[in-house]
C-alpha cells in the first residue's frame, strides 16, 4: 500500500476524531472565548454608565497627549502589560481544555468497546498502531491548536472592544500601543510553539489516560485517578521512598502529579525555570518584565525542552501508549 | 484455494472450551450457514477468523493469518457484527465519507445507489435511525465495498419480518456472485435456508455437521411412518423420532430411500428439524 494512502487515511482517523468530539475540542474553548468577551463588554458598559452617572469627565486634558509622551522603554512595558492581560484573560480557555482532553483521552478507547461500535470500526482495514495514534494527536496537537485558536479570537476580540471604548473617549493614539503587530504575532507564535512542549509535557498523562481507557471494563475516570493517588497514600503510609532517600512529596509530585494533572497547559513551569540570574541578562532588572518573560517566552519554552523530568516523563508516556495499542488489538473480546 | 482453512482450531476461555480442535475449509463462492446453540462457539470462530481474538492451531484467511495480518485482511473481508453497533453520534453522511477515505475497496456511488432506495437521510445521525434503518445502513456501507468474504454474525437480530426478507433478498440480489463467499450466523435458519449452498452445524466447540445443501436432501430423510412400523423404523437408528397426528416422524441420515419408502412417506427435512435432531441434549 503507497504512503500517500496511508497518510491519507490518518488524515481521515484525525477527522472521525473531530467529528466524534467536536463539541469539546472546538465549541468548549471557543464558547469559553466569547463568554469572556461578553464579560468583558458588559465590564465596559458599566463602566460607561457609572462614568455618566457621577459626571466624572474624562476630558480635560489631551490623552493623546500622555500617550504620546510614553518613552520606549516604557512602550515595551505596557506591551508587557497587556501581554500580562490578554495571557491571564485565556486561563479560563486553559481550564476548560485541560478537562476537554481528560474526559476525551479516558473515553477515547474506552467509549467504542463499551457501546460495541469498536467492532465497526474493526471492520475496516485500519490498524491498532493508527487508531490509536490518531487519538494521541488529536490530544496532544489537535485540540491545543484549537485552544490557541480560541485565545487569539479572545484577545482579538478583547482589544476591538478596547479600542471601541478608547475611541469613545478619545483617545485614538493608544490603538497603536494596543494593536503593535509586532507584540501581538510574537505572543501569539510563542503560544503556538509552546504546543509541542506542552505536547511533550503532558505525554505522560495522556498515556495513563489512554491505557486506562483501553483497559478497563469500566470506570475508566475512577481507575485512572483512584490508583495513583491509592498509590501515593501507601508510599505516605509505609514510607516507601525513604528507602531510596526520597520523600513522599516527592512521589506526589512526580508521579502522580505527573500522570493526572500534565494536561494543564503551561505546568511544567512550576518544575522548571529561568534563574533570576538567567532572567536579568535576558530583560534586565524590571521585574514585570521578568516577570513575563518566565511566563512566556522563547527562552522559558526552551528551557523546558532541557528538564531531564520532561523527557523522562514524554517516555513513560510513550510507553504507556504502546501498552494501550497492544489492549486495542487484544482486550476487546471481553466484550462479547 | 480455500477462503478459509482451519485445522485443530481451538480456543479456550479458563476452564470453557469454545473451539475444540475445529478443522475446516470454507470454499469461494458459497453461502455458508454457520448454525449452533447459543454457547456453542459460533461468535468465536468469527472473531478468529477476523483476527480479533487469539487462538491456537491454524487458521489461514485468504491465506493471510488473521492474527499478524488483521489490517491487509480487513481489505478483503467485510463483517457486520450484530445490531446497533455503528456509532450513535456518527451522521450518515460522515460514515459514507470516512469509509471511502479509508477503504481502497469502497465505491461510493454504490453506497448512495443503495442509501436513494432507503428512508435514510445524509444529515441524520445514527442515533436517530430506527434498528431496521441502522442495519440498512450498515448493509449500504458493507454491499459498497468489494469484499471476497463477508462475514455475518446476527444480522438482523431484533428487526422485524420485512426487514429481515429485504436484508437477504438484497444481499443474494445486489451483492452476492461466484466470486464473493459468505458466512452467516442465525438463529432464523428457516428463513435463510433457501439462500444457503453450505451448511455448519457447531456443537459446544466441534463442528458436527458439514454438507452442502445438496448433501444435506441426499444424505437425509424425513419418514412418517403409521404406528404398526414404527419398531421398524427404530430398529434402523434414526437420528430423531418425534409424533404428528399419531404417526411418527423419524429422521434418518444415509440410509438408502427405497429402503424408507417401504416405511412411509419421505420428505426432505427442513434444516431446522435437522438442526433440532443434531442438537438433541445440548442444553439437558
Amino acid at each position: 500500500m503507497s504512503t500517500a494512502m496511508n497518510s491519507n487515511k490518518f488524515a481521515w482517523l484525525l477527522r472521525r476524531e473531530f467529528w466524534e468530539y467536536r463539541g469539546g475540542m472546538f465549541w468548549a474553548p471557543m464558547i469559553t472565548a466569547l463568554v469572556m468577551l461578553a464579560i468583558t463588554m458588559l465590564g465596559l458598559i458599566t463602566a460607561e454608565f457609572t462614568v455618566h452617572r457621577h459626571g466624572i469627565q474624562l476630558g480635560g486634558m489631551n490623552l493623546d497627549h500622555v500617550v504620546d509622551s510614553i518613552g520606549a522603554g516604557d512602550v515595551a512595558k505596557v506591551h508587557t502589560a497587556i501581554d500580562i492581560g490578554l495571557v491571564g484573560m485565556s486561563a479560563p480557555i486553559g481550564i476548560v481544555f485541560f478537562f476537554v482532553v481528560l474526559s476525551y483521552s479516558l473515553g477515547a478507547l474506552y467509549n467504542d468497546r463499551a457501546d460495541r461500535s469498536v467492532l465497526f470500526w474493526k471492520s475496516l482495514p485500519l490498524s491498532d498502531t493508527e487508531t490509536v495514534l490518531a487519538k494521541v494527536v488529536t490530544a496532544l496537537l489537535v485540540a491545543p491548536a484549537l485552544a490557541v485558536a480560541a485565545m487569539i479570537v479572545l484577545h482579538v476580540g478583547f482589544l476591538i472592544l478596547l479600542s471601541a471604548y478608547f475611541l469613545m473617549h478619545g483617545i485614538g493614539h493608544a490603538l497603536l500601543l494596543l494593536w503593535a503587530p509586532s507584540h501581538l504575532i510574537a505572543l501569539w507564535l510563542k503560544l503556538f510553539v509552546s504546543i509541542p512542549v506542552n505536547a511533550l509535557w503532558a505525554l505522560p498523562s495522556v498515556g495513563w489516560f489512554l491505557l486506562c481507557s483501553s483497559y478497563v471494563r469500566s470506570k475508566p475516570f475512577l481507575w485512572a485517578f483512584m490508583l495513583p493517588i491509592a498509590a501515593g497514600f501507601l508510599v505516605w503510609w509505609v514510607r516507601l521512598m525513604q528507602a531510596v532517600s526520597l520523600t513522599s512529596a516527592w512521589f506526589w509530585s512526580n508521579i502522580v502529579g505527573r500522570a493526572l494533572l500534565s494536561i494543564v497547559p503551561f505546568s511544567w513551569m512550576s518544575k522548571a525555570s529561568l534563574t533570576s540570574e538567567q532572567l536579568s541578562i535576558h530583560v534586565g532588572d524590571d521585574e514585570d518584565l521578568q516577570m513575563m518573560h518566565h511566563v512566556l517566552s522563547f527562552d522559558s519554552i526552551a528551557s523546558a525542552l532541557t528538564m531531564p523530568n520532561l523527557w523522562i516523563g514524554a517516555a513513560a508516556g510513550a510507553a504507556m501508549i504502546a501498552g494501550a495499542v497492544w489492549f486495542r488489538r487484544n482486550r476487546i473480546e471481553s466484550y462479547a | 484455494m480455500s477462503v478459509v482453512q482451519a485445522r485443530n482450531l481451538s480456543k479456550r476461555y479458563g476452564a470453557t472450551v469454545a473451539l475444540d480442535n475445529v478443522n475446516l475449509d470454507i470454499q469461494p463462492g458459497r453461502i455458508v450457514g454457520l448454525v449452533g446453540p447459543n454457547g456453542a462457539g459460533k461468535t468465536t470462530a468469527l472473531k478468529a477468523i477476523l483476527g480479533l481474538a487469539e487462538f491456537d492451531g491454524q487458521l489461514s484467511v485468504m491465506g493471510l493469518d488473521p492474527r499478524t495480518h488483521r489490517t491487509e485482511l480487513m481489505q478483503q473481508i467485510s463483517f457486520i457484527a450484530d445490531v446497533a453497533v455503528l456509532p450513535r453520534w456518527l451522521r450518515v453522511g460522515e460514515a459514507v465519507d470516512f469509509v471511502g477515505g479509508v477503504h481502497p475497496r469502497f465505491s461510493r456511488e454504490k453506497c448512495l445507489a443503495f442509501l436513494a432506495r432507503t428512508k435514510i437521510q445524509p444529515t441524520q445521525r445514527v442515533r436517530e435511525l430506527s434498528k431496521g434503518m441502522i442495519v440498512q445502513l450498515h448493509l449500504a456501507l458493507i454491499m459498497a465495498i468489494d469484499a471476497q468474504l463477508l462475514i455475518l454474525d446476527e444480522p438482523t437480530l431484533g428487526l422485524d419480518i420485512l426487514y429481515r426478507k429485504e436484508f437477504y433478498n438484497t444481499l443474494l440480489s445486489d451483492y452476492f456472485d461466484h466470486e464473493k463467499t459468505i458466512v452467516v450466523t442465525t438463529h432464523q435458519i428457516e428463513e435463510i435456508e433457501h439462500i444457503l449452498t453450505d451448511l455448519l452445524f457447531i456443537k459446544e466447540g466441534r463442528i458436527v455437521l458439514n454438507a452442502t445443501m445438496d448433501d444435506v436432501g441426499e444424505r437425509f430423510a424425513e419418514v412418517m411412518v403409521n404406528p404398526d412400523k414404527a419398531d421398524a423404523a427404530r430398529a434402523l437408528k434414526p437420528l430423531y423420532e418425534r409424533q404428528v397426528f399419531g404417526k411418527s416422524i423419524f429422521l434418518f441420515d444415509g440410509l438408502d430411500r427405497a429402503h424408507l419408502a417401504e416405511l412411509g412417506e419421505i420428505h426432505k427435512p427442513s434444516v431446522a428439524d435437522l438442526f433440532v435432531a443434531t442438537m438433541k441434549g445440548t442444553y439437558a
